[in-house]
């Protein structure tokens, strides 16, 4: 009846009381690339841990093979060779790259005793089949994002599999290394595995698969070859409407030019990056952007007061401040929306309001008790104004699909009247619909509100259409600072391709 | 370098140190015969400790190791009393069984109800010792009771030296059951999936669950693995110190998992191995007995334990944050 690898039908899952999924349908036929579309929120996770066995239905079949599953757990799942690429890695920061790369091997076999050696042979094949650089010995917690997520791809590619599911797998890289990604994943293909994609970067998703299912509220609203979708259709399904998207612009007020919001003069991170100097101007969209390593998070975290060792000047608005803990910078008028919200920004078991009100207590409790109704007001209105899919603002973070925790993060900083504010990545892992909706929110915020912005991306995309002008970094220094009008993405691509 | 940067060299370094300072104090230090008792010092300690490192490994805590080891030991001997029973091997396994039973319980609950294993080892520590008090008894069981032949396989020394007075003194042999009991742990945790499994599951549970890991077993074994340490270790010490006590090992717990956190595992979970485990538990009896020979205060002397618990928590924590960096 179905020729699918894996299909599910009519599958439904409530979380207590919420409806993630509502006959959710969908195949993936065996050896090809398929991408699951979808706003925030809209179940694409949810979808992918029903398949995996980590969530069990509430209604509904899951069929491998065209045969009915009684009850999937993650350990069928993985017999069947169903194998994840999770949104946090599931990776044990405390074992080395070997041990992490040969655990499912030993688990599938049923391993009693650990082999040491073999786990590395294991790991060094998987490394090599991935065809990149890792040290096997090394904490799996020291590596950076992007090395982690090679061990998670790695894990995954070692098994027999003969379904890969990547949940936003490309969110953390930057475009060299999703090609790398792209060319490996063409070459499992090619091997007979199926990939089931999720990613919220359209192009990626028009450029690497062979079918598309989007997802809306919970039910499948659209599906087939990706030859018969473009961008603005996709949008479509996913949200229902179309979205514009203007270029910013920003103009000097007349007169003498105002002094900028922020500056700096001649900062150096030692061995991070090197003399950067930079004016941001009220109302000013600067964008950021350099390969990984390129020291423009240094620069961010150095303006947050995280790197106390800084050298060189910083002015906030003509004045100038030292930054020595995060506590001066939040004083100083600084916010940093920082790259990695799970880890860096996120007190996930705790709810929504208390995320979104933690940089503001002192604020709202001048006289050490809280200002409760003025802090229920606060989180309601950001949460509406933010658009958070969530039925009460007291529901703990932990359980809002990624895009939405991201919007809490954002919420929170705009809660602290800042008047510069750093984003580093502000919608990885967001959707087109709200990523419309938080570039039109930090727009809002420069024009009418006169923050300095600055944007650290590598959407090339997103700082063209966002900034007034882009700043091009590499290996520690400034390159180039570029009006954004003058640009095009492919120009500014082409020029960070040429940074090695 | 490798070797440099692993916290057992590190240990290590801090452990030479204070020995040397402590025997500059205190030259009777280095003598054979207090080198001697300080190894006989570690046995008990470090069995247990042996337990409580898996524990903690797994992210858990265990506070219920000595009521487990008190009660296994004075319901054995009560046990070896009744029926008249002299012997070495059956008593130590009935102890050791009775240590598991005790620990499956807190397996169970840790396990089924998802339970915070501070809480869990604090309710069946109290739930053991005042059952023990309460129902078997309070008496104490002296050395004219005290089943003969676990006081001598007790005594049994590896080497006996003869003092010029004519007094003798020795190495007792329970320092190989420690050292054997320590080797299997370290063989389990190093080389076996159960062992690395408790590591997964410290490091990361919801990760060790999707990654297939049967967590019951885990679980499981590791309480009861620690329970089963605390019942034999509490038997063996009731024949080295020749009477049981059904209110020893009062503050146990606090001395134990000091000497692991010493010895570098973290109370977050992870990491820890049996190598830094010994030089901990080695660390923290021979500053316990250097305040004993100098002759401080036992109040004083909880002190420098609990500040020890939080100096090497707090280092714990921090080369923790710096690794994560
Ligand atoms: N463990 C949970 N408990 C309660 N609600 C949950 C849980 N996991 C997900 N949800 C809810 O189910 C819905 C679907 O979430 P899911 O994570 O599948 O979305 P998603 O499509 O992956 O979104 P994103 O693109 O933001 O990652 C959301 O409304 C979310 O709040
Ligand atoms: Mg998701």
């Amino acid at each position: 009846m179905s020729d699918g690898f894996i299909e599910l039908r009519n599958i439904r899952k409530v979380f207590a009381g919420v409806v993630a999924l509502d006959a959710m349908s969908l195949v993936i036929k065996p050896g090809e690339i398929h991408c699951l579309a979808g706003e925030n929120g809209s179940g694409k996770s949810t979808v992918i841990k029903i398949m995996s066995g980590v969530y069990r239905p509430d209604g509904g079949e899951i069929l491998i093979d065209g045969k009915p599953i009684a009850a999937m757990t993650p350990i069928e799942a993985i017999a069947h060779g169903v194998q994840v690429i999770y949104q946090d890695f599931s990776l044990f920061g405390n074992l080395t790259v070997a041990e992490n790369l040969a655990m499912n091997v030993h688990l599938g076999e049923k391993r009693r005793l650990m082999n040491w050696r073999r786990t590395r042979a294991i790991a060094r094949e998987a490394v090599d089949r991935l065809g990149v650089e890792l040290d096997l010995d090394a904490e799996v917690a020291s590596l950076p994002t992007a090395g982690k997520q090679l061990v998670a791809i790695a894990r995954a590619l070692m098994s027999d599999a003969r379904l890969i599911i990547m949940d936003e797998p490309t969110t953390a890289l930057t475009r060299k290394e999703v090609e790398t990604l792209f060319r490996i994943v063409r070459d499992i293909q090619a091997r007979g595995i199926a990939i089931l994609f999720v990613s919220h970067k359209m192009r990626e998703m028009l450029e690497i698969s062979e079918r598309i299912t989007v997802i809306r509220n919970g039910r499948k609203v659209a599906e087939g070859p990706t030859g018969d979708f473009d961008e603005a259709l996709i949008t479509r399904h996913m949200t229902g409407g179309d979205i514009l998207n203007e270029p910013y612009a920003w103009t000097p007020p007349p007169g003498p030019p105002p002094v900028p919001r922020l500056e700096i003069r001649g900062l150096t991170v030692p061995g991070k990056c090197e003399d950067l100097s930079l004016a941001i101007r009220p109302g000013e969209i600067v964008g950021l952007s350099g390969l990984l390593g390129s020291g423009r998070t240094d620069l961010a975290l150095a303006l947050f007061g995280m790197v106390p060792g800084y050298k060189g000047e910083i002015l906030i608005d003509g004045a100038p401040v030292r930054l020595r803990t995060t506590q001066e910078a939040i004083a100083a008028g600084i916010a940093y929306v920082p790259e990695d919200r799970l880890t860096e920004g996120l007190f996930l078991p705790q709810s929504i309001k208390r995320n979104m009100l933690a940089t503001s207590y002192e604020r709202l409790a001048p006289k050490l008790v809280i200002d409760r109704s003025q802090a229920e007001e606060m989180t309601q209105g950001m949460v509406r104004a933010m658009q958070i899919a969530t039925p009460t603002a007291e529901k703990p973070v932990m359980q809002l699909s990624g895009g939405n925790q991201q919007r809490v993060v954002l919420a929170r900083w705009l809660l602290t009247d800042a008047r510069v504010l750093i984003l580093n990545g502000p919608t990885v892992g967001v959707d087109v619909g709200s990523k419309a909706e938080i570039h039109a929110k930090i727009r809002e915020l420069a024009q009418h509100h006169g923050l300095a912005v600055l944007m650290i991306s590598d959407d090339v995309l997103e700082l063209v259409q966002n900034c007034n002008r882009i700043v091009l970094m590499h290996r520690g220094c400034f390159i180039e600072d570029l009006p954004a009008a003058a640009v095009t993405e492919e120009t500014v691509s082409d020029r960070l391709k040429t940074f090695t | 370098m490798a070797l440099l940067r692993r916290s057992e060299t590190v240990i290590a370094g801090i452990l030479l140190l204070a020995m040397v300072l402590i025997g500059t104090i205190n030259p009777a230090f280095w003598q054979l015969d207090n080198l001697f008792s300080l190894m006989r010092s570690n046995v008990i300690i470090g069995i247990m400790a042996m337990g409580v490192l898996l524990v903690l490994i797994s992210g858990g805590i265990d506070v219920s190791f000595p009521a487990f080891a008190v009660a296994a030991m004075y319901l054995t001997i009560k046990g070896m009393l009744a029926l008249g029973y002299n012997g070495v091997v059956l008593p130590l396994l009935a102890a050791t069984l009775m240590g598991l039973a005790f620990g499956a319980v807190n397996g169970f609950f840790v396990y089924k109800f998802r339970m915070i294993p501070l809480i869990v080892t604090l309710g069946t520590s109290a739930m053991v010792r005042g059952f023990l008090l309460g129902v078997v008894g309070t008496s104490m069981i002296n050395i004219n009771k005290m089943p003969t032949a676990l006081i001598d396989f007790a005594r049994t020394d590896v080497v006996s030296v003869t003092k010029a007075d004519g007094t003798t003194y020795g190495l007792t042999a329970m320092v190989l059951i420690y050292l054997g009991l320590a080797l299997a742990m370290h063989l389990v945790l190093r080389y076996t999936m159960i062992g690395r499994s408790a590591y997964a599951l410290g490091g990361d549970p919801e990760a060790a669950r999707r990654a297939g890991f049967d967590l019951r077993k885990t679980i499981f074994f590791i309480y009861c693995v620690a329970g089963a340490l605390a019942g034999f270790a509490g038997l063996l010490h009731s024949g080295m110190i020749w009477l049981a006590n059904p209110r020893d090992f009062v503050g146990l717990e606090l001395d134990v998992i000091a000497a692991v956190v010493l010895g570098g595992a973290s109370i977050f979970g992870g990491r820890g191995s049996v190598l830094g485990t010994m030089l901990g538990v080695f660390m923290l009896v021979m500053v316990k007995n250097s305040l004993i020979i100098m002759r401080v205060d036992t109040t004083w002397q909880l002190v420098v334990v609990g500040l020890i618990v939080i100096a090497a928590t707090a280092l714990s924590a921090w080369r923790d944050r710096r690794r994560a960096a």
